[in-house]
């Protein structure tokens, strides 16, 4: 057992090292590593990762080690991935902290930093159509996608109470519907 | 109390944004608005820091503003509050996988939240947008930077609905800003 946490740490360490951009970046890695080389879990394990992060909180590599770990070697083997999958992205940015107020001094990674904020506004954009274009599709949804985009940007209500409500709206819609259906 | 605090923001953003990765982003960012630990521009040259390094966004920024703001332990606070929740749900769920799926409540819930996240990161990408285009300090229409600006913009946005890397074009978008820069010293 300690022996596999050890091995889950250093995998998960790989894993964290060499995502960038985290996220869906990472399955590919993880299914590699975790499925492939090590047979920790199975292909249809790593689909019910990705299920399982959709609708849990949290950034999916935490959520990928975390499941992997404590499936592999139970809540030491959760611990020990969950800490390898943090520990790169953790010291590299604070090497970055250190480094970065010389470099931004520097003029022309001020300018190279004004083309730059574009370039992610486009990112973002992009990632905004993605999300769209797997969300369903029905009056329900471009209504809560309407109202929380309006309450947001001129109401300003805090985003955590948006969340909080929207679920809320959500279980009540779906609940009303199943009932619904049960009747006819 | 910084650091109490840092863990409690944190943990708030651990446990209440679903998805991960840009889907982070509003919470994020109404968050270090209101605790004035980033500036709006701050926050959008930190994601170009995260996508160029390796890791979650949400760990890189958690460190990210825990050092700025308190020092190493800072960092660590942050990040602990970050990755607390989703450790403790997911060892909830590893262990009861098939009632989880099935659950009619997170089902439904999950039919208000996704569309939720979609609304809130428009209304994200709004208020960046205006950040970046339009500075406070003179603005005026007929400005050139404005121009170049909705131009690189534009020729951004069509490489990334490409599927170009985001590496790639962070560093052309870069080079693009360079240009921009010393454009605007001759004009």
């Amino acid at each position: 057992m300690k022996n596999k946490s050890a091995q889950l740490f250093l995998t998960f360490l790989r894993i964290g090292a060499f995502t960038f951009g985290g996220g869906y970046a990472m399955i590919p890695l993880i299914q590699a590593e975790v499925c492939d080389k090590q047979q920790w879990l199975t292909e249809k394990e790593i689909l019910e990762i990705i299920t399982i992060a959709e609708s849990t909180p949290g950034p999916l590599a935490i959520n990928a080690a975390t499941f992997t770990g404590y499936r592999t070697a139970g809540l030491r083997g959760a611990f020990a991935a969950t800490s390898g999958v943090l520990l790169p992205s953790f010291l590299i940015i604070i090497l970055i902290y250190f480094v970065m107020e010389q470099f931004m001094e520097c003029k022309l990674v001020q300018y190279a930093f004004l083309g730059i904020r574009i370039g992610i506004l486009a990112l973002i954009l992009k990632a905004l159509y993605s999300m769209f274009s797997v969300c369903e599709k029905n009056i329900f949804s471009y209504c809560i996608i309407g109202l929380s985009c309006f309450l947001m940007m001129f109401v300003r209500i805090k985003a955590i109470w948006l969340i909080v409500g929207c679920a809320a709206v959500g279980l009540i819609y779906t609940m009303l519907l199943c009932n619904k259906e049960e009747k006819k | 109390m910084i650091l109490l605090q840092l863990f409690l923001v944190f943990f708030k953003i651990g446990l209440l944004t679903f998805g991960g990765g840009y889907a982070m982003l509003p919470m994020i960012q109404s968050e270090t608005e209101r605790y004035h630990w980033l500036t709006p521009e701050e926050l959008i040259d930190f994601i170009a820091i995260s996508e160029s390094t390796p890791g979650p966004f949400a760990v890189n920024i958690s460190t990210f503003v825990g050092m700025e703001t308190a020092g190493f332990p800072g960092a660590a606070c942050g990040t602990l509050g970050v990755t607390i929740p989703s450790f403790l749900v997911i060892l909830f769920v590893a262990r009861h996988y098939d009632q989880f799926r099935k659950s009619r409540i997170v089902n439904g819930c999950m039919a208000g939240l996704k569309p939720a996240v979609i609304g809130m990161l428009a209304a994200s990408l709004f208020s960046l947008v205006q950040t970046v285009l339009v500075p406070e300090t003179g603005f005026t229409w007929n400005s050139p930077i404005f121009y170049i600006s909705v131009l690189i913009l534009f020729i951004m946005g069509i490489l990334s609905f490409r599927k170009m890397h985001p590496i790639i074009i962070i560093f052309l978008s870069a080079f693009m800003g360079i240009g921009m820069g010393y454009l605007t010293e001759i004009l």
